[in-house]
């Protein structure tokens, strides 16, 4: 499939594949018909975190270049990076040199004035590290966002600035890469659906990097990631359930932020804050989720694994073999599916797949 | 304001230095704007002396390159912004200048830190607020939006423009809780005033608290709310 290689200029005529697994159709559609495919009483969630100036080209112990990416800030003011070999944004990850083995207590320079040390390499990768930044506070946060560039694609026609990739509604820097399915949601868009009554409520979660070229360290991916559900989130999900609206995530992220916290904070979906390791895949049963809003994934990419939990694999065959035929565009620019149940009325929830990592 | 995330621009000294210790006293957790580094960190300080929160990020409205950096950090050092108060200005080359004798430059300049700047701030904020229901962004507004004096023609173009912006986004964004302010403080006892008789200026810490009060309590949004001569 081809990919979108640059924002396009008006989201809401972008494509949207509308997947019905009641009647297995398959439907083209625009974004801008969202309103009319959504009910008034169905939810709509969006993951509002902002995405990181993560991307940090620097020098390694003695002088050798190198890139890391932010994943996640840690509890104890350090962040968790992943390490990348010498390249700008048009080497594709997996075709950049070897990154510099690095040690516990080595330290990281990023021009002019920034300076980190590795204070742990974790066992899943040597690529993955925690790091401890020099400066603290305001000042940290002024220098990454001035050396900092969002985490960049080989396919785009430029880089990208934080314009480029800040959703319409995003707030606290939490995020490894865009919350993408999030992009083509635009405000004239979000009030259309309000005004029809269909609830846009938001929750944080800090989605993580979508690959890194190596192959231990994509395996483990994703990674444990922080969440933070608004009471008001909860209770217009629980409002919805009780009368049978549906509640749609838009993006993967989303998912896994509400089926996370449903199973971290007792079962059904509550205000508040965690860290889910859930892994949603083939075999698992939603417990929170009735319809995914997303981009669109090729079958090699680890986020076509989570639509199976929305549609049969049959299905699922289907509607790449028409969105290929079709035209639409894939990444993080790209065209969407909506994947989305006819009901929100559903048997009561089974066990699902939780899985550790770190 | 307990709790809750406040960025103020052109916060080093004046009305937001002011507004910041108002407002960080009430226990909200205040991020600070201003180019001027050394005057913005004396500010801080003085407010988490008093056991406030406060933090300086020093950077430039007018710049749209900054615009994510002093959005971006303050929402990570506070949580999601719940007040956003445009008080940087500049008034352009002083002493001020017919409109004739006006720099194209010049204009451009101004309008860039009064009216652009605010603009692309709201722009990166005004949306999280609007998904959670709740926010205020405040416009500091001056009494050249409305009368026309000569030789205040950049900066009284500029604050025409941010009053009707003001009332633009209350009106587009009506139906979300997001409210829009612009506040007229009446002339301040400020550095930024260098041609104004200081005896007549209004002290920011009077009209800081008054608009504290102001924030605290419901006004109609894309309201234009003139400080009374008394709250001076």
């Amino acid at each position: 499939m081809i990919p979108a290689r640059w924002p396009r200029e008006e989201p809401l005529r972008e494509r949207l594949l509308h997947v019905d697994p009641c009647s297995g159709s398959l439907r083209d559609a625009r974004i801008a018909d969202l309103p009319a495919i959504l009910r008034p009483s169905d939810v709509l969630v969006v993951n509002d975190a902002a995405t990181l100036p993560g991307s940090l080209q620097g020098l390694g112990p003695g002088g050798t270049p190198l890139e890391i990416r932010l994943v996640a800030a840690l509890p104890d003011d350090s962040f968790r990076a992943a390490l990348f070999g010498a390249g700008d944004w048009r080497i594709p990850t997996e075709r950049r040199a070897a990154p510099p083995l690095l040690r516990t207590s080595d330290e990281l320079h990023f021009a002019p004035d920034l300076r980190a040390t590795v204070e742990r390499i974790s066992e899943v990768s040597p690529r993955l590290l925690d790091l401890r930044f020099h400066d603290r506070g305001a000042a940290l946060w002024s220098r990454l966002y001035a050396i900092g560039r969002p985490v960049q694609y080989s396919y785009a026609r430029a880089p990208f600035e934080l314009w480029h990739v800040q959703l319409a509604y995003a707030s606290r820097p939490w995020a490894a890469e865009m919350p993408s399915a999030g992009r083509p949601l635009r405000w004239d868009l979000l009030l259309a659906l309000r005004q029809r009554g269909t609830k846009v409520v938001p929750l944080t979660h800090a989605a993580g990097l979508s690959s890194t070229g190596d192959a231990a360290l994509d395996a483990a991916l994703p990674l444990p990631e922080r969440f933070d559900i608004p009471q008001a989130t909860a209770q217009a999900v629980a409002a919805a359930r009780a009368e049978g609206g549906r509640i749609v995530a838009a993006g993967t992220s989303v998912a896994r932020a509400l089926e996370g916290a449903a199973l971290e904070c007792g079962g059904a979906l509550e205000a508040c804050s965690g860290e889910t390791d859930l892994v949603i895949g083939p075999g698992y049963r939603t417990k929170v989720v009735d319809g995914l809003l997303t981009g669109v994934h090729e079958k090699s990419q680890s986020h076509y694994a989570l639509l199976h939990a929305f549609a049969g694999g049959d299905l699922l065959e289907r509607a790449s073999a028409h969105a290929e035929a079709a035209g639409y565009l894939t990444h993080e620019f790209g065209d969407s599916w909506l994947i989305l149940q006819c009901s929100g009325l559903r048997p009561p929830p089974v066990a699902g797949k939780a899985r550790s990592s770190g | 304001m307990k709790g809750k995330g406040v960025l103020i621009t052109g916060g080093s000294k004046g009305l937001g230095a002011a507004l910041a210790e108002e407002l960080s006293g009430a226990g909200a957790r205040v991020v600070l704007v201003a180019r001027a580094e050394e005057e913005l960190r004396k500010t801080v300080a003085r407010i988490r002396d008093r056991g406030g929160e406060a933090h300086a990020l020093p950077g430039d409205v007018s710049d749209k390159l900054q615009a994510h950096r002093i959005a971006g950090a303050a929402a990570a050092l506070v949580g999601p912004i719940e007040l956003l108060v445009h008080n940087a200005s500049t008034l352009g080359p002083t002493p001020l200048r017919l409109l004739l004798d006006t720099e194209c430059e010049d204009l451009e300049q101004v309008l860039q830190t009064n009216l652009v700047g605010p603009f692309r701030l709201t722009k990166i904020v005004a949306g999280a607020m609007a998904l959670r229901g709740s926010g205020l962004v405040l416009h500091v507004s001056s009494d050249t939006a409305v009368a026309a004096y000569p030789r205040w023609g950049a900066y009284g173009v500029s604050k025409a423009a941010l009053d009707h912006m003001n009332r633009i986004w209350a009106l587009e964004l009506a139906q979300t809780g997001v409210r829009f302010l612009s506040v007229d403080p009446g002339e301040m006892h400020a550095a930024a005033m260098p041609e104004a008789d200081r005896a007549e200026l209004a002290q920011p810490v009077r009209v800081a608290r008054w608009i504290a009060r102001l924030v605290a309590h419901g006004v109609e949004s894309g309201s234009r709310i003139v400080v009374p001569g008394e709250a001076r």
